[in-house]
């Protein structure tokens, strides 16, 4: 196990040296980083002295050391708009789309993994029907399509809940379920289809043969080794829910970082678009490695590999 | 010829542990219903093992699976016959009340051991859920229970395995491990569903030994289901030939190999290899096995038999008739050379 832990650890470092890589390149690529900050009264002197202060006379590969070495220590730069330390933007950011995030997380949980093992134990009744349109329409419906419409009814029309911003319990609902439908039905198939697999094995049937109640049969037996997929899609979902929130943020005017980066982008203020990248793919690496973990931990077969 | 079977202890003459009368179990696919088990009836009695024996297909898991009534649903369906266990007809049990039965009174154990344990779940708890169904215990007295159980089946060092994986076992460990969910409880009948085929030639012969002595220790009735002749002729007291989804023959071990009467049968044992040569499958016999949704209307057979068949004779649906005692055969004309000395026998409708 703990040689499995450092495995995945040293692979997850270099996932994010390698997206830290690529986020510096396309800096790079975008031009002289000094263009942002020239104006007509800078004579050549204090533009070339203004290299030497973002380090553009050293050669790349040290620049670039420099660029980790900051991102390490929470450095993300400075926005030339806001004139504040983008760490401290995005941070104040960062807990309102964690949290958007795991409402629409907790949402595709609980409603998709329950409707995955219902279709599966009740293959062909209404209830397998009902959960597959549910899924096929989350898969197939824009998020933002979701959110506007569910603004629609349930704030404008039926003035249920309500449309904007943060708030209480009630302004998650909408948010979440627009979010996280499409891996709520995602999540659902997998479940369904893991679920029947497991459902047809010889061990299950072994089970039965053993004398085990169904729902034994259900939680014990079939449950544990279908949950493998779903845990894996659910790791992956938790890192694009959060890449997911930038849309629908916007169209609930939630204060987060995918409002953030989209006033950055029409900012062009591009410290912060690199802060929200570096912090979201952090995120992304950090929740598989966690899922791969949980993975090890359901599977012994992985574990002592 | 193969040293056959001696027959059953005379302790146990005579108590019919399982019989199963007119068994018949459906399918629903997508070229309409197919009969995979058709009419079948055999009875077994206490310390006996009867062998099933038929090509890939020929229902013979079908079967098993509908004694323990977990035929996959809802594509399958018993659709009529009795399986009386011990006296009691299974098919009229509530599920609650079978669920109380399997893994008591009747058990099973499946063809590979790679697949028939749950790899999520340690060795010992699985041989442990049985246990602690059937007989209440918990705790230590489980544990001990347990580890006897694996102790049974001549498991080295049951204490420590108890905490290991089935994939940490080799296996013919698990295999054991499965004969030991099956034993643990006692039941009167096991029924084996090729419980061999994906063991080597020397691990097997070994878990045969196995199932005899604990056979003889039970008094267990076993159901051997197998593709190999070489196994019927060391395990088997008697022996049921199946053919798309029927009995076509059925009499004690010797009768079967000595003077079989059905041409499948026949060919079957003629298409037997040489004692060392252990293939794991039947070689082929000519012709296919027959799709069971196309099946034709009369006799099943008829296609591939090599005989002459008039049109007549392949349209009547051939009959089990016991033509010696304890001999029974699907008599159609030309399939039983001599017809003739058995011909009052049937009754053609
Ligand atoms: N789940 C299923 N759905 C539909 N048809 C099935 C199903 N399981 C079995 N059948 C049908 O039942 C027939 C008999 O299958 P069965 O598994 O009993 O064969 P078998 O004699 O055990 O063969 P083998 O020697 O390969 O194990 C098959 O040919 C198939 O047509
Ligand atoms: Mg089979």
């Amino acid at each position: 196990m703990l040689r499995f832990l450092r495995k995945r650890l040293i692979a997850s470092a270099i996932a994010m040296l390698l997206v830290t890589l690529v986020v510096f390149v396309l800096a790079r690529i975008q031009g002289d980083p000094r263009a942002l900050y020239i104006d007509e009264n800078m004579s050549q002197e204090m533009y070339e002295a203004l290299g030497r202060e973002l380090g553009l006379d050293r050669p790349l590969y040290y620049q670039y050391w420099v660029f980790v070495s900051q991102i390490a220590t929470g450095d993300l730069g400075v926005s030339i708009h806001q004139h504040r330390p983008v760490a401290d933007i995005v941070l104040e950011r960062l807990p309102a789309t964690l949290k958007l995030a795991t409402a629409g997380f907790i949402f595709s949980i609980v409603i998709g993994v329950p409707l995955g093992i219902l279709s599966a134990v009740r293959r062909g009744s209404a209830w397998d029907f009902a959960g597959r349109t549910f899924a096929v329409l989350g898969h197939s419906l824009p998020s933002f399509w979701v959110a506007i419409m569910a603004i629609f009814i349930f704030s404008v029309q039926l003035r249920w809940l309500p449309a904007f911003g943060d708030g209480g319990l009630d302004h998650y609902i909408l948010p979440a379920v627009a979010l996280g439908w499409a891996a709520a039905g995602g999540q659902m198939r997998l479940m369904r289809s893991a679920m029947l697999e497991t459902l047809d094995s010889q061990y299950v049937v072994l089970a039965r043969a053993k004398g085990v109640s169904q729902r034994g049969v259900i939680f014990k037996h079939a449950l544990r080794n279908a949950l493998l997929a779903p845990l894996t899609f659910a790791g992956l979902t938790l890192g694009s829910l959060i890449t997911g929130a930038i849309i629908v943020e916007t169209v609930f005017a939630w204060p987060g970082l995918g409002l953030l980066a989209i006033n950055a982008v029409v900012a062009s203020d591009y410290a912060i678009l690199q802060g929200v990248m570096i912090v979201i793919t952090f995120f992304y690496i950090a929740t598989s490695l966690l899922v791969d973990v949980v993975y090890a931990w359901v599977d012994p077969r992985i574990r002592y590999e | 010829m193969l040293a056959h079977r001696p027959a059953v202890g005379v302790s146990a003459v005579d108590a019919t542990v399982l019989e199963v009368r007119n068994l018949t179990t459906e399918f629903t696919t997508k070229w309409g219903t197919v009969r995979a088990v058709d009419d079948v009836s055999y009875s077994l009695k206490r310390g006996e093992t009867l062998g099933i024996v038929g090509e890939s297909g020929s229902g013979k898991s079908v079967t098993a699976l509908s004694i323990m009534r977990l035929v996959p649903s809802p594509a399958g369906r018993i659709v009529g016959g009795e399986v009386r266990l011990n006296g009691r007809d299974l098919l009229a049990l509530s599920e609650g009340e079978m669920t109380g039965v399997r893994g008591r009174e009747i058990a099973m154990i499946l063809q590979d051991p790679m697949q028939a344990l749950n790899p999520v779940l340690k060795i010992g708890d699985q041989v442990a859920e049985t246990i602690a169904i059937h007989q209440g215990l918990r705790g230590k007295a489980l544990l001990e229970k347990v580890i006897e159980a694996l102790r049974h089946v001549r498991i080295p060092a049951p204490e420590a395995r108890v905490k290991d994986y089935p994939h940490q076992l080799s296996g013919g460990m698990r295999q054991r491990v499965v004969g030991a969910i099956g034993i643990a409880s006692q039941p009167s009948v096991i029924i084996a569903d090729e419980p061999t085929t994906s063991l080597d030639v020397t691990i097997q012969a070994a878990y045969l030994r196995l199932l005899r002595q604990l056979q003889e220790e039970y008094g267990l009735g076993i159901v051997f289901i197998t593709h190999d002749f070489g196994i019927v002729a060391k395990m088997c007291h008697r022996v049921a030939v199946m053919y798309a989804g029927r009995i076509v023959e059925m009499a004690d071990v010797g009768t079967i190999f000595d003077s079989p009467l059905h041409e499948y049968t026949k060919a079957l044992i003629n298409s037997v290899p040489p004692l060392e040569a252990d293939l794991e499958r039947l070689p082929q016999l000519d012709g296919q096995p027959p799709l069971l949704h196309d099946l034709p209307p009369g006799d099943a057979f008829a296609p591939r038999s090599t005989l002459a068949f008039t049109p007549e004779d392949a349209s009547v649906r051939p009959e089990l008739v016991e033509v010696e005692p304890g001999h029974w055969v699907q008599l159609s004309r030309p399939s039983v050379a001599d017809f003739d000395r058995y011909a009052h026998l049937v009754s053609y409708g």
